[in-house]
């Protein structure tokens, strides 16, 4: 006897606990098999982008934070920095190591949600996350040290940093940098070897090389499908031309990959604090810039490496005190158009370790 | 036939299975068990609730619940109040009288099973000669209950898990009933008593390999971590009790843990010697040894992830079976062949094989797989 089956649709989200904000799969299943996925957006978007024309160019500096709200740091910078091209102003050299700290502090506490929740998707009972967010929360203090803020920090400003970093900030940082590899390692111990989640990740959502390019994904994505591309090291911005860090990649492109290669960037990230703790010159954070900047008509993009992959901020001056058009470009949102690709032909369990592989932020591709 | 015949008491049919010194004999011994087991039950989860919530925040560099009382131990009371004023909601679309039944139908096996449990020596509701069996008989309906939720609530997820809970199930009785089978084997007896009163040594040490198939499969049976596909939170939500609140809801909590209770309760008597143990009473022995294994599984709960639907499977058939099969073929040729081996070189004998087989399987069984070409 052959029993008459047909596909059926499930609604995955846009409330549900493991799709990292209000993101919607309209998933069509064979059984536990997916046949088919669609990707439903839309759900958080704030109308960032035509807020953000309507604002003075400080202005728009904490419409930034609002973006991904787990890097705010790192959209700060991608900001100012496509600011400051385009009006041709300079950050003094202290800021410039201020922003650089910021950046890589910020890059280790993106990864270590991004990893948790990664984990808690392949259904390890929240353990993983809560030691992360452990960690997590000191850099969080260190952020409140400075910016007064524990999640939209509105930090960096056109032409610096709006404070100089407090006295205490130092000798916690320089725990925090002798703390972390420790705290990488006793992870790794866990995890790295594990059979089940060997069992889970290994193989399941690859990515070739090839596609990731195709659809132009950045990031841990990317690198994790064998391809080196860091903006901090093909177009360095900043001063990131001034410190050694490797750029870790993977091979296979899947899951346990995408993983393995945030967790590296981890280590390197730690490596470039250290340098840019010795390295530190005394002296302004801030060079004089009026707070009504006027930048000459005409474009610029400016453009990081975000915990994400490339975050770019393109901007069209008119010689106003607003932007005449302000567009981002969203790594996340373009990392997940990678998603069907990837999932099609494996179970419901695996969308969501694929789906918190890619580390995506609501925030952001919706924006 | 009048209910309180004296047909009905089984100590004339089986005679010495029962206390004398009760008077008034089977149906004063039978009111005070039931008590006894109604208030073990509820206790032990209130219990285990607890223990499982500090031990879960202690493994999570947390506290846990702190504030309900000393230590938080009346924290279990407290969900409890708040389940039961929570609104009792019924699916529009649902099939209600089933909806309404499954709650039932998966709590009262998981209570049963207690029946045959001794506590002490000789203090068990009643001592079935074919007492595991009843266990493992008695402890397979609940799925039905599982499947009846999943079915009648009108929900994809609940109907996902509803399927998983089935499949999952279903393929991890054949190696659990094998494993106690070694047991049954070592003994002679399949009552729970005789089981406990011949470990002279816990069978843990004579029955290694035999005792983690039956804490992987039975760990499978009640859906705790790494095989908690049914209620998986991250994928389908709550599985099958999606759609439930209120008391109904509670009473599936009920059951996880009157579940994992039984599991805790079984591996004590069949592999740990269950009342027996020096010094201290039987039953403070028998409730140590039941608050240990509940803690080992909450360990595992709290470190590892989940594995996928179809690797479950796999495990079952191609991992766990074969062993449980070659764990029941060298337990019979040890008690055929060589019925006069020292317990000791037994001991040591049988932990060799384990790590052999173990380490031989880890080489070969691959969990993979996975895509399919659509």
């Amino acid at each position: 006897m052959v029993i008459k089956t047909e596909p059926f649709v499930v609604n995955i989200g846009p409330a549900h606990p493991s799709t990292h904000g209000v993101f919607r799969m309209r998933a069509t299943l064979d059984g536990e098999v997916i046949l088919d996925i669609e990707p439903v957006f839309g759900y958080l978007h704030r109308g960032i982008e035509k807020l953000a024309e309507e604002r003075t160019y400080t202005q728009i500096i904490p419409l930034t934070d609002r973006l991904d709200y787990l890097a705010s740091m790192s959209n700060n910078l991608a900001y100012v920095l496509a600011v400051e091209k385009l009006a041709g102003i300079a950050a003094p050299e202290r800021a410039e190591y201020l922003r650089v700290i910021m950046a890589e502090l910020q890059r280790i506490a993106s990864h270590l949600i991004g990893v948790g929740a990664f984990l808690n998707d392949c259904g390890a009972f929240m353990t993983p996350i809560l030691y992360m967010i452990r960690e997590r929360e000191k850099i969080l203090d260190l952020f409140e040290m400075v910016s007064g803020q524990r999640l939209t920090y509105n930090y960096m400003r056109i032409g610096g940093v709006s404070h100089d970093i407090p006295e205490e900030f130092l000798p916690a940082l320089d725990k925090f940098i002798k703390g972390m590899p420790g705290f990488i390692d006793e992870y790794d111990q866990l995890l790295q070897e594990n059979e089940i989640l060997l069992a889970r990740s290994k193989g399941v959502g690859i990515l070739s090389g090839e596609q990731a390019i195709n659809i132009s994904a950045s990031g841990p994505v990317l690198r994790a499908s064998g391809i080196k591309w860091d903006i901090r090291k093909v177009d360095p911005y900043s001063i990131y031309d001034r410190f050694e860090f490797e750029m870790p990649t993977g091979s296979a492109g899947d899951c346990y990959d995408r993983y393995r290669v945030r967790v590296e960037e981890m280590r390197q990230s730690v490596r470039i604090l250290k340098q840019a703790v010795e390295k530190l010159p005394p002296g302004e954070v801030r060079s004089e810039v009026s707070h009504l900047v006027r930048p000459p008509a005409g474009e610029a993009y400016g453009h990081i490496e975000s915990p994400r992959g490339e975050l770019g901020f393109y901007l069209v001056s008119d010689n106003s005190i607003a932007p005449y058009r302000f567009h981002v470009r969203a790594p996340s949102l373009l990392n997940l158009t990678a998603l069907r690709e990837m999932v099609v032909g494996w179970k419901v369990a695996d969308v969501l370790a694929i789906f918190g592989s890619i580390d995506i932020c609501m925030g952001e591709v919706d924006r | 036939m009048s209910l309180f015949d004296p047909g009905l008491n089984p100590s004339a049919y089986y005679p010495g299975t029962l206390p004398p010194e009760w008077p008034g004999g089977y149906w004063i011994h039978w009111g005070v068990f039931v008590v006894i087991i109604l208030a073990f039950v509820l206790l032990m989860a209130m219990g285990f609730i607890w223990l499982e919530r500090r031990e879960v925040g202690r493994f999570q560099a947390r506290l846990g619940p702190n504030r309900v009382g000393p230590f938080g131990v009346l924290q279990p009371v407290a969900d409890a109040i708040k389940v039961l004023t929570k609104e009792d909601i019924i699916p529009a679309k649902g099939d209600k009288l089933v909806y309404w039944l499954a709650p039932v139908v998966a709590f009262v096996p998981a209570l049963m099973v207690f029946a045959v449990v001794p506590f002490q020596d000789g203090a068990l509701l009643a001592d079935l000669n074919i007492g595991i069996l009843y266990v493992v008989a008695i402890s397979s309906v609940s799925v039905v209950g599982v499947f009846m939720a999943g079915w009648s609530s009108n929900n994809k997820y609940s109907l996902l898990g509803a399927m998983r809970a089935v499949s999952q199930v279903v393929s991890y009785e054949i190696p659990l009933g094998l494993s106690i089978l070694g047991v049954v084997v070592l003994t002679g007896s399949l009552s729970l008593n005789s089981i406990v009163e011949a470990q002279h040594i816990p069978f843990i040490l004579l029955q290694p390999l035999g005792f983690l198939i039956y804490l992987a499969a039975a760990a499978a049976e009640i859906n705790r971590t790494p095989f908690d596909l049914l209620e998986a939170d991250s994928e389908i939500v709550a599985g099958f009790h999606t759609e439930y609140s209120g008391m109904k809801f509670a009473l599936f909590y009920l059951v996880e843990y009157c579940e994992v209770l039984a599991v805790s309760v079984i591996v004590t008597t069949l592999f740990l010697a269950g009342w027996k143990g020096p010094l201290l009473p039987p039953l403070l022995w028998f409730l140590i040894k039941v608050f240990g294994v509940f803690a080992v599984i909450v360990w595992v709960r709290a470190t590892v992830p989940r594995l996928r639907v179809d690797q479950v499977m796999a495990f079952a058939w191609k991992c766990l079976l074969p062993l449980a099969l070659i764990n029941l073929l060298i337990t019979g040729i040890q008690v055929l062949v060589w019925p006069e081996i020292l317990p000791w070189a037994a001991v040591f004998l049988n932990l060799a094989i384990m790590v052999v087989l173990i380490l031989l399987w880890s080489k070969f069984f691959k969990l993979g797989g996975g895509r399919v070409e659509v």
